[in-house]
């Protein structure tokens, strides 16, 4: 009895969760003549592919493509580089402030980025960096984050100390011991923190919007956007443009699906 | 000999930290000190004029925009955070049960979470599609009439809200279900063998043992559900009438579009300190109900 209910739930739920996508897929896979058709069938009649090649056509997205592709693989190498020297001092050195650093850091998570915002657009401005992808990839060479730094210390506190001090006998330095101790014994990690990393400058919208004003510098996010002002009433073109937005991270999803499942857990955040 | 390595120690994990600190003065702590000062200034990228707390008076006196963005986005939270994290629970205890295809419902659940915040925007807004859209077609099946979601302003909130409770299978539902799989099954045990019915050991083992993991689910959410900017810039760019004006878009229009920087960074700090005191609030509420492991009561 209440197997089945859990599976009615189940199902039922999921099914509901699954229609938009259902949606967006059918529609992207109509002619603009059955698109036109009300009421409209979640099957299309005859399956065309052609809104993929029109999207992809109408406006520059290999170009959209190359340069958030650029933007997020940089990005997601700063923070896992710069995000695990912070999370190594935190974790493996005694210093004055330090726990007082650390609370600093948790607290900025819960900081509206709006707060900052202002300000740091009038410097990039000054500096004449309005326009380029300066003001989107520097940051992240900035530690990436507290919360990636956060889930890199709780992962490197679980690695045993006498590692460190194995390779310091053996006459390692500390940056040799972070490179060679920690880093490869933190793969699970690493790789969370790598993939949301990566989600999150692909998905970004705000910071593109604010500072891209070129279409050759346009991210997918953005260049969507303009799509929709553009074709916005032929939904068929707009659902085949998306679609290319979000395979990305649905194939990523397939592809790293214990790491988005566990990668919070193995850092002790879940628990209490 | 022993204290100057302790401090030579010190010293390394003090450079190891430098690039987060050096982050943190350049695009944190400077950047929130300047945008105050901005917010006592009346600054529109050429002339800056020093006018003290106008700019905060004229939001609080004079802008029903303001009033209205604040509205909207305090309902949409009060709506969204509750029926997000009942939400993402229930889903987290259903894919806590042992029953077959559990991985397949949980990427079923999960990935909404990962279609990026302008695909979704867009996906949602032919959901809501007035005439062609699938909701109103679900709607005609049962013999209701169609609603126009986005163009009417009684129901663009609703439609907003609808929207977010697709995300709810995502981390917020892994960090439930991570903390679920935390609770010792003895706990159960025991319960079942003094005759505990399910409600009440979910009243008793499940909650108070979530929550510290609620605490955090609220605070992040409430944190969450006052930057709502994208679904709103892209679906109804505000509109009809204002009815989905969220207070995120009204700093980003105040700042990007008129350029009133001072205006923007006043309406910024308001944000600040709404955010502030609510997370302060919980923080000291939380002490009458989240229950820390190993601490006695």
């Amino acid at each position: 009895m209440k197997r089945a209910s859990t599976y009615l739930f189940l199902v039922v739920g999921s099914l509901i969760f699954s229609v938009p996508f259902l949606w967006t897929v059918s529609t992207a896979l109509k002619s603009s003549e059955e698109y036109a058709k009300s009421p409209a069938r979640l099957i299309p009649e005859q399956p065309d592919f052609s809104n993929f090649l029109k999207a992809w056509t109408a406006l520059p997205f290999p170009t959209f493509v190359f340069n958030t592709v650029f933007i997020t693989v940089v990005c997601t190498i700063a923070q896992v580089l710069t995000g695990s020297l912070v999370a190594y001092g935190f974790s493996r050195f005694n210093f004055r402030f330090r726990n007082v650093f650390f609370v600093v850091l948790l607290a900025t998570m819960m900081l509206p980025s709006q707060v900052t915002q202002i300000p740091v657009f009038l410097v990039w401005r000054k500096l004449h960096a309005i326009d380029t992808f300066f003001p989107l990839v520097v940051p992240a060479f900035f530690g990436g984050g507290a919360f990636n730094i956060f889930l890199l210390r709780q992962f490197f506190l679980t690695i045993p100390r006498e590692l460190d001090e194995a390779a310091m006998i053996d006459g390692a330095g500390y940056l040799r011991i972070w490179w060679r101790v920690l880093m490869p014994l933190s793969g699970p990690a690493i790789a969370s923190v790598a993939l949301f990393s990566f989600l999150g400058h692909w998905d970004s919208f705000e910071a593109p919007l604010i500072y891209l004003n070129s279409p050759e510098k346009y991210t997918v996010s953005i260049g969507l956007r303009m799509f929709q002002d553009t074709f916005g009433s032929n939904f068929e073109q707009v659902m085949a443009a998306s679609l290319v937005h979000i395979l990305p991270t649905i194939v990523l999803f397939f592809v790293c699906q214990r790491y988005f499942l566990k990668g919070i857990t193995l850092s002790g955040m879940g628990g209490k | 000999m022993k204290r100057s390595l302790k401090q030579r120690e010190g010293w390394w994990g003090f450079l190891f930290i430098c690039p987060w600190l050096i982050g943190f003065l350049i695009f944190t702590a400077g950047p929130m000190i300047s945008s105050f000062v901005l917010s006592l200034y009346k600054y529109d990228l050429a002339d800056a004029n020093f006018v003290g707390g106008e700019n905060y008076r004229r939001l609080l006196e004079q802008d029903p925009l303001f009033w209205k963005s604040l509205t909207n986005t305090v309902l949409y939270a009060i709506f969204t955070v509750p029926l997000g994290i009942a939400g993402s629970l229930a889903i987290a205890i259903l894919l806590n049960q042992k029953v077959r295809g559990v991985r397949l419902f949980r990427t079923l659940f999960y990935l909404p979470s990962m279609v990026p915040a302008v695909a979704s925007a867009l996906v949602w807004q032919w959901v809501f599609n007035a005439d062609n859209g699938i909701l109103n077609q679900a709607l005609g099946w049962f013999g209701l009439p169609n609603i126009e979601w986005l163009q009417n302003e009684k129901f663009t909130l609703w439609a907003f809200v609808m929207m977010s409770l697709w995300g709810i299978g995502g981390q917020r539902m892994v960090i439930f279900l991570a903390g679920l799989q935390g609770i010792p099954e003895s706990y159960y045990e025991a319960a079942t063998l003094d005759g505990a019915t399910g409600i009440q050991q979910f009243r008793f083992i499940t909650l108070p043992s979530l929550s510290p993991v609620m605490l955090f689910n609220l605070v992040l959410g409430i944190i969450g559900a006052f930057q709502v900017f994208t679904s709103a810039y892209v679906m109804t760019n505000g509109g009809p009438n204002n009815a989905s004006l969220f207070y995120s878009l009204y700093i980003f229009r105040n700042a990007f579009q008129y350029f009133k920087m001072g205006k923007a960074s006043a309406l910024a700090w308001i944000l600040f300190l709404i955010l502030l005191g609510l997370t302060l609030i919980q923080m000291r509420l939380s002490k009458r109900w989240v229950h820390y492991e190993g601490e006695t009561r």
